[in-house]
């Protein structure tokens, strides 16, 4: 039994890699894999692109909900320590005002609620994302480290039911890849 | 590089000038902002970096004798209970406040000149804010029982009194520092991602791999990072505001003549986004000239902070304008004195070097000739970090100083050792940046390029640019 996702297809190739020229090419080329019916592929860019996404048919990030979840229990949960703090565990007169009063502790409230929203948002991307991730396949391919400089990228891996080595490098090469390269799990051979 | 055409002319038939000079493509982006990270340490950085690191070393003496001796050895006193210390906590931290305000606000608002400096800004908050938090944990007289300002269960079954604005300030400022180094790394991921794929020792690519979490560029990452990203700047803006609104009620929440008054929140960010953007200035003139990014950092983003500067500068001068105003309307005899008393009293100098530095010398950059000149821009923004320091001594000096009963007045004289701590934090901050300006990328590149019109998937024919169009911003694009 696996206790640990699965994060790589199993066999020899993770699957194709095929290069573009430019933002706007990638952007077509990803139009026809998506149509072409693939789930599990990907692009890489420098940076991010606009419209890629409704190119790839991805959905909207679900990050905004975890950010609101977690803002508003970090708001409530400042609340709660500063009222039983003051008020319950340790009560304390100050300038003869009521034990409990909101309009003090409005402050707080609100750093805690952005400080919990703002943790929940980087690491919840960091969870979304599967990062950190230090080793992955394509990172033993050679001109891949163009993705973080100017290159454009789309893989397509090897567990997509889809997926043929040569029907689906065919389709790449027919959107306009520069060129198309099949990566191994583990780039080990290569010099 | 700086060869293409001046950016700051106005020229309302051939569009917008470009943000980025010389035209580059995506991989001059990546060689400018890389190499200077990459190549050997020259000689002038050595130059910067020791005389900073040798004001850090006084910091530290000042340190060390402050917990062995205890604040005696500040000057200190009955009647001014705050003096240098809390100077210092505010000055700070308002400084603190650009890089947020950059990164956030202007995200917000779409302004795409933003990308050249957000990096270096939010770094510069970042170390502001350190400077900042080194204050009122000294300040405390007992730094060892700083921790009690934190709401931990204790032996003593005590709480920390939350009615307080001290209180409230500890929270924003420590909030404030968390989200600003969360939202500075955030944006660091792909650049880092840069330098580990561009890294030719093994060491390099293993340490700034680390960092990098393994970030590859991929589509899906993107957009779960740009919406991050959103999410960071929509919390961060009202987050940078709360923060001197908090730090000013320190002050507004009290009795005291020339503090008690409701316009202090505005009044302090105004004047804590003055005095960061003063500060990026003067960081960013030497840097950019240094690390050779005149075509990233152009003088049209001088330009753009200028008129930020005019602007907040105006608003600081309109509040010190109101407080006399407040002081003669409400026939206030104690305030009315305090104020009197703040611009001739025996801290005359003081207020009028606050007047000189803040209200009048940024008044130069309603001339256009002055906006986009750097030599004017290095002499405005360090007349206004003088005159921003000056504004917080001012504040709280002269208010302590003479209150309600002339037989409680005194005087505040500062000892070395105050002196020295204003040094060595100034040695801190520098040593940051230094090693900051080293060893990261300066400019956010992956963000410089989205603003490329080659960025754009629309752009020509999807080509690369040629030459010719890529200096162009799409018409759409506003800067």
């Amino acid at each position: 039994m696996r206790f640990v996702p699965q994060l790589f297809p199993e066999g020899e190739h993770f699957g194709l890699l095929a290069e573009y020229d430019s933002p706007g090419a990638l952007v077509r080329a990803c139009e026809h894999v998506r149509d072409a019916g693939y789930r599990k592929w990907d692009a890489h860019s420098p940076f991010p692109i606009h419209g890629i996404e409704t190119a790839m048919g991805l959905g909207r990030s679900r990050l905004p909900y975890v950010a609101l979840i977690f803002g508003l229990g970090g708001a409530l949960g400042g609340m709660a320590l500063q009222i039983w703090a003051n008020a319950i565990a340790y009560p304390m007169v100050i300038s003869g005002k009521p034990m409990f009063n909101w309009q003090p502790y409005v402050p707080i409230t609100f750093e805690c609620g952005v400080l919990l929203a703002s943790l929940a948002t980087v690491f919840g991307m960091f969870a979304f994302n599967k990062l950190p991730m230090l080793f992955h396949p394509l990172f033993g391919v050679e001109h891949f480290a163009k993705a973080t400089d100017d290159g454009f990228f789309i893989s397509v891996e090897a567990w997509d039911p889809k997926f043929d080595a040569r029907a689906t490098g065919e389709l790449l090469s027919s959107t306009g890849a520069r060129r198309v390269h099949l990566v191994r799990r583990r780039e080990d051979a290569a010099p | 590089m700086t060869n293409v055409i001046d950016n700051v002319s106005h020229e309302p038939v051939a569009g917008r000038a470009p943000l980025i000079l010389g035209a580059p493509d995506f991989h001059a982006i990546t060689e400018a902002v890389a190499q200077p990270a990459e190549r050997a340490t020259p000689l002038a950085w050595w130059l910067f970096f020791l005389p900073s690191l040798g004001m850090l070393g006084i910091l530290g003496l000042a340190v060390a004798w402050l917990v062995w001796e205890g604040i005696g050895i500040w000057g200190l006193n009955q009647p001014v209970g705050w003096a240098f210390d809390i100077t210092n906590f505010v000055f700070w931290i308002g400084i603190g406040h650009a890089g947020t305000l950059i990164s956030a606000v202007l995200f917000l608002f779409r302004q795409k000149w933003r990308t050249s400096i957000n990096r270096a800004a939010e770094a510069m908050t970042i170390f502001a804010v350190m400077c900042a938090l080194l204050f009122p944990g000294i300040h405390i007289g007992r730094p060892w029982v700083a921790y009690w300002m934190a709401p931990l269960p204790n032996q003593m079954g005590t709480w920390p009194g939350f009615r307080s604005p001290l209180l409230w300030d500890f929270f924003a400022v420590s909030t404030y520092g968390t989200v600003s180094a969360l939202f500075w790394y955030v944006g660091l991921i792909p650049d880092l991602a840069t330098l580990r794929d561009r890294a030719t020792t093994r060491m390099r690519r293993y340490t700034y791999g680390l960092f990098a979490l393994g970030w590859r560029g991929s589509a899906r990452n993107w957009q779960h990072y740009e919406t991050a990203y959103l999410i960071l700047a929509g919390l961060a803006t009202p987050l940078v505001l709360s923060v001197h609104s908090i730090v000013s009620m320190d002050f507004a929440v009290a009795q005291l003549p020339g503090w008690h008054t409701t316009i202090f929140p505005p009044y302090f960010v105004a004047g804590a986004i003055y005095s960061g953007f003063a500060m990026v200035v003067t960081l960013m003139v030497i840097t950019r000239k240094a690390l050779g990014l005149e075509h990233i950092l152009t003088r049209f983003h001088f330009d753009r902070m200028a008129r930020i500067m005019l602007v907040t500068g105006s608003i600081v001068g309109y509040a010190y304008a109101m407080e006399f105003f407040i002081a003669w309307f409400s026939q206030n005899p104690y305030e009315q004195f305090t104020f009197v008393n703040r611009a001739f009293g025996p801290y005359w100098w003081a207020y009028w070097t606050m007047i000189t530095c803040n209200v009048l010398s940024p008044q130069v950059f309603w001339c256009k000739r002055a906006r986009t000149s750097l030599a004017i821009h290095f002499v405005v923004s360090i007349f206004v970090n003088i005159g921003m320091w000056f504004e917080r001594f001012v504040i709280i000096v002269t208010s302590l100083h003479r209150d309600f009963l002339p037989s409680s007045w005194g005087m505040f004289y500062p000892t070395t050792w105050d002196i020295l701590l204003l040094i060595g934090s100034f040695g801190l901050f520098f040593t940051m940046f230094c090693l900051f300006v080293r060893f990261l990328p300066v400019v956010a590149a992956a963000e410089v390029k989205s603003v490329l019109p080659a960025a754009d998937p629309h752009h020509a024919t999807g080509q690369r640019a040629t030459p010719a169009m890529a200096g162009r911003l799409a018409p759409e694009g506003a800067h």
